[in-house]
């Protein structure tokens, strides 16, 4: 037995791994958690608030007479539960978050510092312009960087998420429309099957019907298929670019110039901006509105990690509808325009949609942003989508030898491939991911997009190492080989180290157990 | 008459005076375990390739289309209730509606079960 200067063994093996049961179902740090409500009794409280003194009920019999039902929990039972929680979590910070179409990227601790000066954090959302000059130029410089990275005139600022920039860059569309008279008309929008489902969802959701532009071989939209599409009743196209596939549409610019012949506007879905970010204007590509995620390009906490933002350009077409409030500069201090009319007053051609959001946007994503950029300059953005498809186009040459990717040649910031090379092992596309589960990591994204069989996306970002994504490469093909090499059952069992085995996601979609019941003796009571 | 499939994995099989619309066997095996269906009332009436129902598994929602143009004279209200069934027995009791067909030839651009076959293998 090896043992080092200390007489310590050294051999992870030398400890054999065991299934043996504890006591509790704990496995050393791998606490079982029960529910809030299993925990404690409903009579016990965390804080102990005196009686009122006097009290005269004015509810009549109107007052409750059984129990609230709130958990018992003291405060530190009540910490344990959520931090034990958060532990079971896989996040960013904990290893590579390889999902694809989701750009889940490191997020600089600057980016954290900065957010949290007391002069940004504790901001009410009502404080008068003159006491909040500092803030107000955050967003005008955040602006301002959106529209030179861009190239695009006009931002607005207000979307909270990307499906809500979605939202934003349709409703102007759709007012733009109005604006020609011809709404009425105009009421088809056409999109891409490998599109992300937010945008036939928002295309509807603003009143339009969706029809599916095909693909061609290589992935991309099929220029001559979308050209038979186009007619007097299209009112615009979604398109991300790159696509959902991973590819640049190569013919982006054609695409923009038929869908505008055709007196259609164009919306591209920014959620992959990291990829060209620094590098390609959206502006010169023809685009009429686009939303940037804050929390997938510029690096803002994503997920259960931060609310999103999503900030949406417009063209010199739509600039006029765009959504009210925005930041003004006049005579060296900064103002909002908040209303339709103060908007009108500002240009006569305003024509503002109104407002999406009670207040500004997402302040918090603003600073890590705008930290994320200054802290970048323009270079290191370009660099970061630069290493982005490098990473990428790294994963796919390493893993080509035992993974099928889904189209030839080189791709942009991920990696796709399809399911081939899993014919006839008998393992599928969801066992090769539970199996990565095993081996550490999370899941990159699957089945999606739709148009590819079995699809497995891999977005490394450019945030991983060589190091670590040698490792990660190196785990997929020894699962590839595995799996080649008759191993089916070994996936079929996975993951057999997480607190959980094999979650049943038939049972659980079909019937769903949404929210926490009292056991039948109480619920009687 | 036997069964006519769509490239978009639909069947129409004629059934006295009606067709039986369904997703075909191959369909059913590549959504995997389908959780959830949502069929068009009957009396409505479809042009054929139209979106006309949702079914929805634990991979992927997808939209049927309508293989044929008609009104919908009956939905089966048993495969809403169990989506499992479409895993089960989708080209037998698992179909989705059956349809009052406006132009009948309309099937004869479809495929053959052969033809289909050969389709299913090679996509």
């Amino acid at each position: 037995m090896a043992m080092n200067a200390q007489g310590r063994q050294t051999r992870a093996d030398a400890f054999a791994a065991t299934d043996a049961p504890t006591f509790t179902g704990n496995k050393a740090l791998q606490i079982e958690e029960d529910l809030i409500f299993e925990i404690g009794d409903f009579a016990g409280t965390g804080v102990d608030l005196p009686e009122p003194a006097a009290k005269e009920s004015r509810l009549g019999d109107m007052e409750r007479t059984s129990a609230i039902g709130l958990p018992g929990l003291s405060e530190p039972e009540t910490m344990r539960h959520y931090v034990r929680l958060s532990q079971k979590n896989y996040a960013i910070d904990m290893g590579p978050f390889p999902l694809g179409s989701c750009t889940m990227k490191h997020n600089p601790r600057l980016n954290e510092k900065i957010a949290r000066l007391p002069g940004f954090a504790d901001l009410h959302p009502l404080t008068p312009e003159a006491q909040c000059q500092g803030a107000l130029e955050v967003i005008y410089a955040l602006e301002t960087w959106l529209k030179e990275l861009t190239g695009m005139p006009a931002v607005a600022m207000s979307p909270k998420a990307g499906a809500h920039g979605e939202l934003c860059g349709m409703m102007s569309i759709r007012a733009a429309l109005e604006a020609r008279g011809e709404a009425a008309t105009r009421t088809r929008v056409l999109a891409p099957e490998s599109a992300h489902g937010t945008n036939p969802a928002t295309a509807v959701q603003c009143g339009f019907t969706v029809d599916e532009i095909p693909a061609d071989k290589t992935g991309r939209v099929d220029l001559a298929a979308l050209k038979d599409m186009l007619g007097p009743d299209v009112a615009g196209i979604m398109v991300t670019n790159p696509n959902t596939c991973g590819l640049f549409e190569r013919d982006i610019r054609a695409i923009a110039d038929a869908v505008h012949e055709a007196g259609g506007y164009f919306y591209c879905d920014g959620a992959n901006f990291n990829a060209i970010a620094g590098k390609v204007k959206p502006g010169d590509l023809g685009v009429d509105a686009m939303h940037i995620n804050l929390h997938k390009t510029f690096s803002t906490p994503h997920g259960g990690g931060g609310p999103g933002s999503g900030p949406t350009v417009l063209s010199e077409a739509l600039a006029p509808f765009a959504p009210v409030p925005y930041v003004v500069l006049e005579d060296g201090a900064y103002a909002l325009v908040e209303t339709r009319r103060a908007a009108k007053e500002e240009g006569e051609s305003a024509k503002s949609l109104g407002r999406l959001t009670a207040f500004h946007g997402q302040m918090g994503m603003f600073t890590r942003a705008l930290a994320y950029m200054m802290s970048h300059g323009l270079d290191g953005i370009a660099q970061a989508a630069e290493d982005a498809v490098l990473n990428a186009n790294y994963v796919l040459a390493r893993l080509k030898s035992e993974m099928t990717p889904a189209f030839d040649g080189y791709c942009m910031h991920e990696a796709l491939f399809n399911d081939r090379f899993l014919k006839d092992t008998g393992v599928e596309t969801i066992d090769f991911a539970k199996a990565m589960i095993d081996e550490g990591y999370h899941p990159m994204t699957m089945y999606f997009p739709l148009v590819v069989h079995g699809a497995m996306l891999i977005e490394p970002t450019e945030s991983e190492s060589k190091r670590e994504l040698d490792q990660f490469c190196d785990a997929l093909l020894s699962l590839a080989r595995r799996a080649k090499a008759g191993e089916a059952d070994v996936f079929k069992a996975a993951p057999v180290h997480a607190p959980r085995r094999r979650l049943d996601e038939t049972a659980a979609a079909r019937k769903p157990v949404l929210r926490w019941t009292p056991p039948v003796a109480e619920a009687a009571e | 008459m036997t069964a006519r499939y769509t490239k978009d994995h639909e069947y129409a099989r004629a059934d006295g005076d009606v067709y039986v619309i369904g997703i075909s066997k191959h369909a059913a095996e590549q959504l995997g375990d389908v959780v959830f269906v949502e069929l068009p009332e009957t009396g409505k009436t479809f042009k054929k390739g139209d979106d006309m129902a949702v079914v929805e598994s634990v991979k992927a929602a997808s939209d049927v289309y309508a293989p044929i143009s008609g009104e919908i004279v009956e939905a089966n209200a048993a495969i809403v209730d169990e989506p499992a069934k479409v895993n089960e027995d989708p080209e037998g009791a698992a179909w989705f509606v059956k349809i009052k067909a406006a132009d009948a030839s309309e099937l004869d651009g479809l495929m053959d079960e052969a033809a289909y076959a050969a389709y299913a293998a090679e996509s």
